[in-house]
């Protein structure tokens, strides 16, 4: 059905193209660069048409449109320079250039029609924390195939692992270790960040393996739901953990949360001699160091995310979400490797959600709702479920579609058609169409692994397998 | 399954080290539970029992929501996320139906009250059950053959969608529903008090779970839904319409969800976009705390998980307190998950679950 609809457009339009005096077979005859070049300019033609028409112009835009095409028109991955295949990291390189650069040309950018202007910094410091949580649940979710609906759980662990120890929480201890910019006397644990960072990411993955080896030789749904109960008892526990179970200890200062939390820095030493921020939190820029250490991290978490993939361990995740008999069968240990998996995805989680609180200098229980297990799923799913690119790109477009993207949209529906519609407001709606439309017509996601695709349509033997009976 | 059998063989022997520690554990456990309703018991006869009272009222309510799960379930294999969605749906529209379409006050007559309730609840009911087999229509229907998560996804998707259809509808905020059941109390025995608006409740809920007893238990379509959860390729071979009778169980699903929302809203009094969220989880709870799949069970985990959500927000005595329900269930849900998948009612079967 879909693919006649393709073909009977694409007849059309050739159609159309040969009535000009354009027929098929002359841009058949165009050596492939040549056509690569002219797809490029039309695409940067129609861009910057509709800026003109039906956004806000302004100079800039013909740079974005000379990026785009300098971007697509040549067959950067096919570029060899002395037999090193240096074109495949063109991209990746180009595209972290470009958001590197995005402090220096936010304000100059035109607005695009229909999602208006380019999100601001402080969003792009969110996409950053947000696509690292992607990638995290990815490695649940995206390779090892494990339904995991209260990721939110490990967020929360993560922001108030930074909120017990870069914070003046724990009033009656004194402690600080390479912390940036404390005024004198400060009481409480304050850990620098950069240790915050990685501490927050081994408790998590700890807590991690303690929801899995219990819960890890469930059937996936009940796996699902019971990772979801952990995703509402973990919050819940920070909102009345202000008086825990009577004893008057205040672990979590209760619906109130825990702020201020420290920012990062370098301290004047190094932030003098390597011209790095001394303190964040007081830098000019505070978005841009934000970002550029966002960028950082993601790229660590991309590393990693690639790394295991293609490690033994990542097979091994692979192979128990195609065929868990299979695999079991041929020596892949199931609860291990699903344990791993759980951990090496809360880890990150953790991070991303210690980075989150030192961003907004404090951890609140009311920012850990399933709704927010749910929005990171979503990004998996819309980008693709197993693919880094995929995912990156649903994280990126789902958070700015949060935290701007829908506000925008709805103003200039309202505009253009006089309407009275507040669009955030259907947000989860939004997003809940997202998940069910995806799954039920592009199940591998926009940006597909072949892998997943493959499994997705043409099915896997789905039936678990338990390698332990229960006690 | 003969993969099932050799892999459980070798750790048959490890069993027996560890057999004595969880069955200790477990009536260690349920002793001290015993201990503290005994001790509460004991502090207040009367207050306990009123207590116990509006834990039977919750227990019924949970029942004809976890019965829409347990249904489901058993059918199809799928936990039907958007159950609890449903239900708060079903709350809606009846409260709708009872201030709107049939401007019910506080105190009407008698006569008014029992033809608004039943008007109300057969609308509910046909409307949560129409919303239900149209849901399984479109969003699970064409995944029937997809991997088992893809259909639990949507399911996800769903319960957001029915969400946000409710803010749409009615806003973010609570509704609130007067009270229009008679307040007046059916007895009052030494301090134990038992009101009108609880027994309507009960009295709503046993005509409605026993027409689903002989609906299942004893006619041919239900015979039919029982055949196809045991087995849909052999019900399908058997002349059995599988499709049919598939969307005939979320229709009936639909349709407890439906009526489990009039008695919400009436007893409760207020509804909100979020509040099926809440409680679909406890009724699922319930239902696999019953044995999913099991509807005495169903019934039985949903009173059961009634009289604890009772005594924990209501007893006095080193009660947790209602701040920490949602965890006390989920707590539940997870042990009853990881050590007795079967729940107290079902069986054990080959799944393990």
């Amino acid at each position: 059905m879909r693919r006649r609809v393709v073909q009977s457009l694409s007849r059309a339009w050739w159609a159309g193209l040969g009535a000009v005096g354009l027929p098929r077979e002359r841009w058949d005859a165009l050596p492939v660069t040549r056509r690569r070049a002219v797809k490029a300019g039309l695409w940067v033609a129609i861009f910057l048409v509709l800026v003109a028409l039906f956004g806000v112009w302004k100079i800039s835009a013909l740079a974005v449109g000379a990026v785009i095409f300098v971007l697509l028109a040549p067959a950067w991955d096919r570029l060899t320079i002395r037999g090193w295949r240096i074109g495949k990291w063109f991209a990746p390189a180009a595209v972290i250039a470009i958001v590197a650069a995005y402090p220096y040309y936010v304000n100059s950018m035109p607005e695009v029609p229909l999602f208006g202007p380019f999100p601001q910094l402080s969003t792009l410091v969110v996409m950053t924390i947000f696509t690292m949580m992607a990638l995290g649940l990815n490695f649940v979710v995206g390779y090892a195939g494990l339904l995991d609906l209260g990721y939110v759980a490990f967020y929360a662990m993560g922001a108030y692992m930074a909120g017990w120890f870069a914070s003046s929480q724990f009033s009656k201890q004194h402690l600080n270790i390479g912390a940036i910019g404390l005024y004198p006397g400060a009481t409480g644990f304050h850990f620098s960040i950069w240790l915050v960072l990685p501490m927050a990411g081994i408790a998590t993955a700890v807590v991690g393996v303690l929801i899995g080896l219990p819960t890890l030789r469930l059937r996936g749904d009940y796996l699902a739901i019971v990772t979801l109960g952990f995703g509402e008892i973990l919050p819940q526990i920070a909102r009345n953990g202000d008086n825990l179970f009577g004893t008057g200890f205040n672990l979590t200062n209760g619906t109130g949360g825990i702020t201020p939390i420290d920012g990062p820095g370098f301290g004047n030493w190094l932030g003098h001699h390597l011209h790095l921020p001394a303190n964040f939190l007081t830098a000019g820029d505070l978005d841009s160091v934000f970002l550029w250490t966002g960028i950082v991290l993601v790229l660590i978490t991309v590393f990693c995310s690639a790394r295991l993939r293609d490690s033994r361990l990542g097979r091994a995740w692979i192979a128990i979400r195609e065929d868990e008999v299979a695999a079991a069968a041929m020596g892949v240990p199931l609860m291990r490797t699903k344990t791993w998996a759980y951990a090496t995805g809360a880890f990150f989680g953790g991070v991303a959600g210690a980075y989150y609180a030192s961003y907004k200098s404090g951890a609140f229980p009311d920012d850990f709702f399933f709704q927010i297990s749910v929005f990171i799923l979503a990004m998996v799913i819309l980008g693709g479920m197993g693919n880094i690119w995929g995912v990156i790109f649903g994280a990126c477009f789902l958070t700015y579609l949060d935290r701007e993207g829908l506000s925008n949209i709805g103003t200039q529906i309202n505009n253009s058609f006089g309407t009275n519609l507040d669009v955030p407001k259907y947000e989860f709606g939004i997003f809940g169409i997202i998940i069910v439309v995806v799954m039920l017509f592009r199940p591998e996601g926009l940006i597909p692994s072949s892998r997943r695709a493959a499994e997705l349509h043409e099915g896997v033997h789905d039936e678990p397998l338990y390698d332990a009976e229960i006690a | 399954m003969a993969t099932n059998v050799s892999a459980h063989a070798p750790l048959r022997a490890k069993r027996s080290a560890s057999s004595y520690v969880l069955p200790t554990a477990a009536a260690l456990l349920l002793g001290l539970l015993l201990l503290w309703l005994g001790v509460n018991f004991v502090k207040g006869p009367a207050y306990f029992f009123t207590i116990s009272f509006i834990g039977l009222t919750n227990g019924a309510v949970y029942a004809l929501v976890a019965l829409g799960y347990t249904l489901v379930y058993g059918i199809l294999e799928l936990i039907n996320f958007a159950h609890g969605d449903l239900f708060m749906l079903g709350g809606m529209i009846s409260a709708t139906m009872l201030i709107t379409v049939f401007g019910l006050k506080a105190h009407s007559s008698t006569g008014a009250l029992v033809v608004a309730l039943l008007g109300s609840l057969a609308v509910a009911m046909v409307a949560c059950g129409l919303i239900n087999a149209s849901i399984e229509f479109v969003a699970y229907r064409p995944l029937r053959g997809a991997p088992r998560l893809a259909p639990l996804i949507t399911a996800v998707g769903m319960s957001f969608i029915l969400q946000n259809v409710a803010i749409a509808w009615k806003g973010p905020s609570y509704i609130a529903i007067p009270n229009v059941l008679p307040t007046g109390n059916v007895f009052s025995i030494a301090g134990v008090v038992y009101t009108w608006e609880k027994l309507i409740v009960i009295i709503v809920t046993l005509p409605v779970l026993f027409a689903l007893l002989w609906l299942v238990l004893r006619t041919r379509q239900g015979k039919a839904m029982r055949a196809t959860a045991q087995d849909r390729d052999a019900a399908a071979m058997m002349g059995i319409n599988v499709n049919r009778t598939i969307s005939f169980t979320f229709l009936i699903a639909g349709g407890l969800a439906g009526a489990a929302g009039l008695l919400y809203a009436l007893y409760f009094g207020q509804v909100r976009y979020d509040t099926g969220f809440s409680l679909g989880l406890i009724a699922f709870t319930a239902a696999v705390l019953g044995g999913i799949g099991n509807l005495p069970g169903a019934v039985l985990g949903a009173v059961s998980i009634g009289f604890i959500q009772a005594y924990n927000d209501g007893l006095t005595w080193h009660a947790p307190g209602s701040d920490w329900t949602q965890s006390i269930v989920f707590a539940i849900l997870i042990l009853i998950l990881v050590f007795r998948p079967e729940g107290l009612l079902g069986e054990r079967t080959p799944e393990g679950a």
